[in-house]
């Protein structure tokens, strides 16, 4: 017998919340977001790195309320259902380094793994090679948890009020975007920084973005949504679960493109792309890697985070950070192709993870 | 006397991986699992069925959880 039943832990309520991220991202992408860039956690983390001035790559600077929605939608769930359980502790600088070079990655392909499915239904061909490269690097992060990988045990935090620091950072920068908002043409507010061109620029109507990433925030904390874990599940133990969910997202994100008339296959001149296939590949097998040794993908650690996982919530900061050194180093991709430092540093970052995956093990 | 994993405080997916090297190593038998986040009930359990295993009884034990399962 089974008690505590969580409907959207089922494979109908994964599959719901699929098809529901599906719809959504296209969606905002056709209210103003980034072409296929509805919902994107690493390109969205980035912006936010840039209107806290972190970095100053003008064209990408703007905080993005989906996160927002994201961390303080799941904090509301799990507060709700009484899953508000505040941790840490394991090992939380590694997880640290972990989220810089994930974020590193990503930036060097142009995309989180949610974003790879969103270019892939926008008909970007070059996303088959990210796709390819996170599915390599999710392989051989299961290489690693076979052979005893850990990052040890997390501590129950003794005071509930440890968990709330990340859900109320979140909730500063949303006063900061409601009390601060982009003077008409200045790239400046009174803090923050806001791109008056490229993808920093582009954005849905805030309540809106406000609005999805809260409602995803809520759903995908109660059904566990998480897109590295759906192929490591697949590839570890042969478990189709959260594969499921994942496949109804790109499925909806498909036939809604094609609804929305955003559907345009090719591989030249897609949006916020380029074609080196090469560093496509290699980009996502760094940040395949990273997640699956931290434990799940960019949105899965922001929506543990707004559980209290205070180590989840080191993964994010430590990609809003990778976001600034990759910006500010020239490790960065644009259209034009990789930065000028990229491939040097996507090695060096799997050659940091290869070490913490060798080194990190229980026996 | 049922075999015990204490998963308690360990990341996704360590829960489940030290539950089916369990399940493998007795074959047949009792086990109980210690988990502290509702996740890592869920995804052991999920993964106890899918290996035939019954879910006898999951329990709240501190702030976490206490998972029974059997195969005859």
């Amino acid at each position: 017998m089974e008690g505590f039943k969580n409907l959207f832990a089922t494979r109908w309520g994964i599959i719901f919340v699929g098809l529901v991220i599906g719809v959504l991202a296209p969606v905002l992408q056709n209210l103003g977001n980034p072409p296929n860039m509805g919902i994107c956690v690493a390109c969205m983390e980035r912006d936010m790195a840039g209107a806290l001035g972190l970095h100053r790559a003008a064209v990408v600077q703007y905080m993005r309320p989906e996160i927002i929605g994201f961390v303080l939608g799941a904090f509301l769930s799990a507060i709700a259902f009484r899953e508000y359980r505040p941790r840490g502790g394991s090992a939380p600088f590694i997880r640290f380094i972990l989220g810089v070079f994930a974020m590193i990655g990503a930036l060097v392909f142009l995309g989180c793994p949610w974003r790879t499915l969103l270019r892939l239904a926008g008909g970007d061909g070059n996303a088959i090679f990210g796709l390819l490269g996170l599915i390599f690097g999710i392989w051989l992060g299961t290489r690693f948890l076979k052979a005893g990988y850990s990052l040890g045990r997390t501590q129950t935090a003794p005071s509930k009020a440890a968990g709330i620091a990340f859900p109320a950072l979140m909730f500063g920068f949303l006063l900061l975007l409601l009390i601060d908002p982009q003077p008409q043409g200045e790239a400046r507010g009174m803090l923050l920084f806001y791109s008056l061109k490229g993808p920093g620029s582009q954005h849905a109507p805030l309540f809106i973005s406000l609005g999805v990433g809260l409602l995803i925030g809520v759903l995908a904390q109660r059904s566990r949504f998480c897109t590295m874990g759906a192929f490591r599940d697949l590839i570890l133990f042969k478990q189709g679960h959260l594969f499921s969910g994942v496949a109804a997202l790109f499925v909806a994100a498909v036939i809604t493109n094609l609804i929305l008339g955003q559907f345009n296959p090719g591989f030249e001149k897609q949006p916020i792309a380029h074609t080196m296939q090469l560093w496509n590949f290699l980009g996502m097998t760094l940040a395949g890697l990273a997640f699956t040794l931290a434990g799940g993908c960019p949105g899965r650690q922001l929506f543990m985070s707004g559980e209290g996982d205070a180590d989840a919530a080191i993964f994010a900061s430590g990609m809003i950070v990778g976001a600034a050194v990759a910006h500010n180093f020239g490790l960065a991709s644009s259209p034009a192709g990789i930065g000028p430092n990229g491939a040097v540093a996507t090695i060096v970052g799997l050659v940091v993870c290869v070490i913490i995956g060798l080194t990190m093990r229980r026996r | 006397m049922a075999e015990i994993v204490d998963a308690r405080g360990l990341s996704c997916p360590e829960p489940v991986l030290l539950t089916l090297e369990t399940i493998k190593k007795l074959g047949k038998g009792e086990i109980e699992i210690l988990v502290d986040t509702d996740t890592s009930r869920e995804n052991v359990s999920r993964a106890a069925t899918s290996m035939g295993w019954q879910i006898e009884n999951v329990s709240e034990e501190g702030s976490g959880y206490r998972i029974r399962i059997k195969k005859d």
